[in-house]
């Protein structure tokens, strides 16, 4: 760490349209350190990143850049491929990889290795292997993209970035895919990084991250940076105050004060289903298929109290995506049957039911992937608050009634506080925070008797967890059961009455929400316990 | 909740209106002024006029009565197979087959006006082939939506193959058993004629152009009905756009397919009534060769929207017929070429447009970059293989 700027932007400028994404905002870091970048969603870091890397030119500013040991040198409004060259790469919060090509083709593409005229791809797969060894990435280079989970993913957009010979990388959001194990992974890959003379650039608005990690903190608000402290001279609230301009409460906090110091429901005697457990969501011996493994979800057996947050925590990939599919109906399990308590609480058997039978009985799912399921990205606002009830916004004759899915959308546009405040907008054009309000409005506005939240506040900014959290909360205190399924322990320690981790396609573990924390559970999300037997 | 720090714009809805309709207008008119010129060049070859060749093409075609009733009689079969493509592509589905749905149609069409008795009144006999036109047409239809739902079959592969088949199928029958000597097409039918337009404006007088154009007219209203207001219509484009969204909604997706395949095949099967019914009063092997295929073209340039359909299918029509009007001056392919200009100028020109527009006002609307904030999943990223290539959002 010698200290020197290795990035240094000023007053840099970036307009879509009548957009300001950046309003001259400044950054600065030192080569060889970890610098996080922070703010809520739409303060501009992911658009400053982007000018960084060559993405966009800015419309006005300095980029200067400074690898390899040379002066810093002015690069404004290169391309990606001259930061590439120069050693400064990005990794994306969606992946640029091919699915139907292996992890080490993924890496060689564009430069391939050769033997005659053929492909060396063992050496590529050699390649990759030691270099997947050295930083501490494993991944196996011979599986397909497209049978890996997100976080194997997202490993493979790292090495590529390191196999290309990146100097200065920038991490757009790459906790919003990890679990804690996985997250530690990270850590130690990016300080082995750092160690090696390398600078990382981490966008993210989790706070917690930016303790543990980085060594100086730039804060962005409404395009601008409006703070630049060392990290060790912050704390999560001072932070949090100057991302948001006011106080919030912190999901942090909560844990801060003991993982047994929970909120308890708004009706005290409904919250802690063990007084009167009265199941709303039933499953019994589920075995659910993948296109990978016949047992991806294996014999996994629980219930959901009325008035219970039950939460799954685990390493994603471990059969929670195939578990949801089957609960909802999506997928259909091989062996064991899924009970869902109607709005008269009676549990029925709905094994055999599809996805809008189970939806009318009073099963709300939000999907870990708003983008790919939970929403039509090119439908209005006002039509995706109606998708799954369709049927019942349907007058005489199977046609639409315009009228009551405008008053829908009104209402819940209202009572969610969704913004931009106009459900006549492509949902496309929302921030992902609000995009996840409007699949919270949908399937939390109406009744329903068991939610199904799969990463619920995945991707999304501190207000918007802060208000789905409370949400939550709310439908528990109503008597509504909740399976909370979430990569982050946090969140799932904050709210779960118990706590359930997955590992191999089976509950490895349960325990009461009191007697849950990081360090307990931990062992069973990497398999090292509970998997004996 | 905190106030967004950014305020989107594009909460000003005239701004949006104005917004959207130039995005759905201003990229098909750029194609057409590409295809204008390359047309000039072209006709400069042949050593003519561009403004002559142009003037008598416009004459010969909007100018006079019995032109326009040409290019009414040629954009209803169009305006048929296109609102087929399009019914097809808003599901995600190619249907390929429009060609031999149309044929179908028309030959059952032509068997029921064959098989009732001649006198028969045009309220049962119209309604009866209409029936017929629809069935022979859904059913070519549903084979492959059926096969796709219920074995995963590309719907491109057996449309297209079905076209041969259906196509060898209907001339064997017609030849082996039905035509009349001499020729190759069915004797006339006895009942469900339509009548022309001749027979109310005197005007159209030898023109093919019929009442099935009114038919046509009510049928694109009824298809935007249906993907718009109706809710199979909503399922339906759910499902082309994002299919795993469709079935988290509920929708069965592999039903809704097969349910697309058979109504686009219905649509084009009652393209069919334009040639039996209107014009020729029977089936003929081939009468509706071309159209069918016209029908893809028809439906990218109109937008997959069936009020941009129909008037493609006028656009396509204007210069089929336009060909023969400057036969004098230039070769009449030279008009076959203009048509494919322009629907290779519409399949390169729109998307560019399109991002030329987006870029000029970058950040409105359908765009996904400045919003932060979500992960994609690994199938669902868009755009480009390989970051050392420059993403798409890099062009200036």
């Amino acid at each position: 760490m010698n200290g020197a700027a290795a990035v240094r932007m000023a007053g840099i400028v970036k307009r879509f349209g009548r957009i300001v994404a950046n309003d001259s905002a400044d950054l600065e870091v030192a080569s060889g350190e970890i610098h996080a970048l922070v703010g809520e969603n739409g303060a501009g870091k992911s658009t400053l990143m982007r000018v960084l890397a060559g993405m966009y030119p800015p419309d006005a500013g300095t980029v200067q850049v400074a690898t390899d040991g040379k002066p810093l040198r002015d690069v404004t409004g290169w391309n990606t491929r001259q930061a590439i060259e120069a050693g400064v790469a990005m990794v994306h919060q969606h992946f640029m990889l091919v699915p139907t090509l292996t992890v080490a083709e993924n890496l060689i593409l564009g430069r391939e290795l050769r033997r005659g005229i053929a492909l060396d791809l063992r050496a590529a797969e050699r390649e990759v292997r030691e270099l997947s060894e050295r930083t501490g990435l494993r991944v196996d280079p011979s599986r397909l993209v497209s049978d890996l989970s997100v976080g194997e993913a997202q490993r493979v957009e790292i090495l590529k970035t390191l196999y290309r010979g990146a100097k200065v990388l920038v991490l757009d959001e790459p906790t919003a895919v990890l679990s804690p194990p996985e997250v530690g992974e990270l850590w130690k890959v990016l300080r082995r990084l750092r160690d090696d003379g390398g600078t990382v650039i981490l966008i993210t608005h989790k706070l917690d991250e930016v303790i543990e990690i980085s060594e100086t903190i730039t804060v962005m608000r409404a395009g601008r940076t409006v703070g630049r402290m060392k990290t060790t001279e912050s704390t999560p609230r001072t932070i949090a105050r100057m991302m948001v301009g006011r106080d919030v409460s912190l999901a942090l906090d909560i844990r801060e004060q003991g993982t047994g110091n929970r909120e308890p429901g708004l009706l005290g005697d409904m919250a802690p289903s063990s007084r009167f457990p009265i199941p709303a969501l039933k499953l019994e011996n589920l075995t659910v298929p993948s296109p990978r493994k016949p047992n991806e979800v294996e014999g996994v057996s629980f219930t959901v109290a009325r008035g219970e947050i039950f939460g799954i925590a685990g390493v994603e990939g471990n059969g929670q995506t195939e578990l949801i599919e089957a609960i909802t109906g999506l997928r259909a399990a091989t062996a064991g049957t899924v009970s869902i308590a109607d709005v008269s609480g009676t549990l029925r058997d709905v094994t055999a039911h599809d996805v809008r039978a189970r939806a009318d009985i009073g099963l709300s799912h939000v999907p870990e992937d708003r983008h790919r399921r939970g929403l039509v990205l090119d439908y209005s606002v006002a039509d995706n608050l109606i998708l799954g009830q369709q049927h019942r916004f349907t007058g005489g004759a199977g046609v639409l009634d315009q009228a009551r899915i405008a008053s829908n959308a009104a209402s819940r546009v209202t009572t969610f506080d969704i913004r931009p405040p106009d459900e006549s907008l492509p949902s496309r054009a929302l921030s992902g925070g609000n995009q996840q309000k409007v699949v919270i409005a949908r399937e939390m506005g109406r009744d329903f008797t068991v939610l199904i939240a799969a990463q619920p506040t995945r991707g999304v900014d501190v207000g918007a967890i802060e208000f789905i959290h409370d949400q939550l909360r709310k439908a528990r205190a109503e008597g509504k059961a909740i399976l909370l399924v979430s990569a982050d322990l946090v969140e799932i320690l904050a709210l779960s009455d118990r706590v359930a981790v997955m590992y191999g396609g089976r509950i490895v573990v349960t325990l009461p929400g009191s007697e849950a924390s990081a360090e307990i559970l931990g062992p069973y999300m990497t398999g090292a316990q509970g998997t004996a037997a | 909740m905190t106030p967004p720090p950014i305020d989107l714009p594009t909460s000003d809805r005239a701004a949006r209106v104005r917004l959207a309709f130039e995005e759905s207008i201003l990229p098909p008119l750029v194609a057409l002024v590409i295809a204008a010129v390359v047309g000039d060049i072209l006709i400069i070859i042949f050593g003519q006029s561009p403004g002559d060749v142009y003037r008598q093409l416009l004459e010969g075609t909007w100018g006079n009565a019995y032109g326009f009733g040409q290019v009414i009689y040629k954009a209803t079969t169009l305006t048929f197979t296109g609102l087929a493509v399009a019914l097809g592509i808003r599901a995600g589905l190619f249907n390929i087959g429009a060609e031999s749905q149309l044929a179908s149609g028309g030959f059952l069409a032509a068997l029921v006006g064959l098989a009732m008795p001649s006198g028969t009144p045009a309220v049962l006999a119209v309604p009866a082939c209409l029936v017929a036109a629809a069935v022979g047409g859904g059913v070519v239809g549903a084979v492959p939506g059926a096969l796709k739902a219920r074995f995963g079959a590309s719907e491109v592969i057996v449309t297209i193959m079905l076209n041969f088949v259906v196509l060898a199928l209907l001339n064997y029958i017609v030849a082996a058993h039905i035509h009349v000597s001499e020729t190759l097409h069915t004797p006339e039918i006895r009942a469900g004629a339509l009548p022309r337009l001749a027979a109310v404006f005197p005007m159209f007088t030898g023109s093919a152009a019929n009442t099935t154009f009114l038919l046509a007219l009510a049928t694109a209203a009824v298809v935007w009905w249906y993907l718009f207001r109706m809710r199979p219509g909503y399922e339906l484009r759910a499902v082309g756009l994002q299919p795993d969204a469709a079935e988290y909604g509920g929708v069965r997706v592999g039903g809704v397919w097969a349910k697309t395949m058979m109504l686009s095949g219905v649509l084009a099967g009652l393209g069919g009534l334009n040639y039996v019914l209107g014009y020729k009063h029977y089936y003929e092997e081939g009468f509706g060769t071309g159209s069918g295929f016209l029908g893809i073209a028809v439906a990218l340039v109109g937008r997959n929207h069936p009020v941009g359909v129909v008037i493609a299918a006028l656009l396509f029509a204007t210069l089929s017929q336009g060909g023969l009007a400057v036969n004098a001056l230039v070769p009449k392919q030279m008009v076959d070429v203009l048509t494919a200009v322009v629907i290779i100028a519409v399949a390169t020109a729109v998307p560019e447009v399109r991002r030329a527009l987006t870029a000029a006002r970058s950040g409105i609307g359908n765009r996904r970059e400045p919003a932060e904030g979500g992960q994609m999943g690994i199938g669902t990223a868009p755009g480009p293989i390989d970051s050392r290539f420059p993403i798409p959002d890099s062009r200036p």
